[in-house]
């Protein structure tokens, strides 16, 4: 692991946005700009605090987006009853200031050259760490053999579709399902990831892959034991749930 | 238990604060069952004063973090022993 990413202390900083790009209709990447940003890996995230005039705080992670060598990226989904993400999917423009620490995570982390093969499996925003890992193997020009199952409500709910597709090809697969609607014949799974989908498209068991989940934690609970029932080792794959977190 | 939790990746700048290391590469040994976890794997629930987190397989309570003006309470009582990677 890059030293710089887990020596030091963990301090509050003033970060600027510096760009905020709309995926879907809910999601919102923010490009932030921190002076002293002791750089990244793949998988870790972010605590951003908000306060209001009053006093009151607030703090949510967020995973972060961007490949370790590109400028630092939150993608942030906007929940109904949050008291954060409408603020920065919905609000923050170009130059505002926001206040932020990290990174944070040793657990859920890839490196290019830590080995593979890989399976990434996301459930809607939880494909943001797995995609700063896609990005992280794509700067790195690592050929580590990855497939992500990716699955979204609609195809408009996909985050990073163009990217994705972009980046698919010789050892990176990108399967999708879509759980809610199809469009006309749409060639991908359309139900929720199960033990038949995983069967068709996780490594074996015994290929020495690695795996990552990241999800709501009702996906990451039927992923994950989905896995383990078709021969996995449990050891061999990470979990990260994600939801509101209110503090 | 229904209630929906999260795990001790949620918990990681929160811990980094209460214990000055990055924690969830800390490997923590249950008191209850013996297990033994990283700490990014425990079973968190987050309430408006503070987080609990359990252990993956039993369910007992391995730390308690509660939040207070000007301090917090750290509760550890459910852990055997907590394993924390040095980085000198």
């Amino acid at each position: 692991m890059a030293r710089a990413a887990v020596l030091g202390r963990l301090t509050w900083q003033l970060a600027t946005v510096a760009d905020a790009v709309a995926e879907t209709a809910e999601v919102r990447t923010l490009v932030l700009d921190v002076p002293g940003w002791p750089g990244h890996l793949a998988g870790q995230h972010l605590d951003v605090r908000l306060t209001a005039e009053d006093g009151y705080r607030a703090e949510r992670s967020y995973s972060i987006a961007s490949a370790p060598g590109d400028r630092l990226a939150i993608t942030v989904q906007r929940l109904a009853d949050g008291e954060v993400s409408p603020y920065l999917v919905d609000e923050l423009r170009p130059g505002d200031e926001l206040e932020l620490r990290g990174p944070i995570g040793g657990y859920f982390v890839w490196e290019p050259g830590r080995g593979g093969p890989l399976l990434l499996v996301g459930g809607g925003s939880g494909v943001v760490p797995l995609m700063a890992m896609i990005r992280a193997r794509a700067e790195a020009g690592d050929e580590t053999p990855v497939r992500l199952l990716y699955s979204s409500r609609t195809l408009d709910d996909v985050i990073y579709r163009e990217e994705l597709e972009r980046l698919a090809g010789g050892a990176l697969e990108v399967v999708h399902t879509l759980t809610r609607a199809r469009p006309d014949g749409w060639p991908g799974y359309g139900r929720r990831v199960d033990a038949a989908m995983l069967a068709e498209v996780a490594w074996r068991p015994g290929d020495g892959a690695a795996t990552f989940v990241c999800g709501s934690t009702p996906f990451v609970e039927s992923v994950a034991s989905a896995l383990v029932g078709l021969g996995h080792a449990p050891a061999s794959i990470r979990t990260e749930r994600y939801g509101g977190v209110p503090r | 238990m229904s209630e929906t939790y999260l795990d001790g990746n949620a918990i990681g700048g929160l811990l980094w604060e209460v214990f000055g290391v990055e924690m969830t590469v800390a490997t923590g040994v249950c008191g209850g069952c013996g297990a033994s976890r990283a700490v990014a794997e425990l079973h968190v629930y987050v309430r408006a004063a503070g987080i609990v987190a359990r252990c993956p397989s039993c369910d007992t309570v391995l730390l308690t973090v509660v939040e207070a003006p000007g301090r917090r309470w750290v509760g550890l009582s459910g852990l055997a022993r907590l394993e924390i990677p040095r980085t000198d």
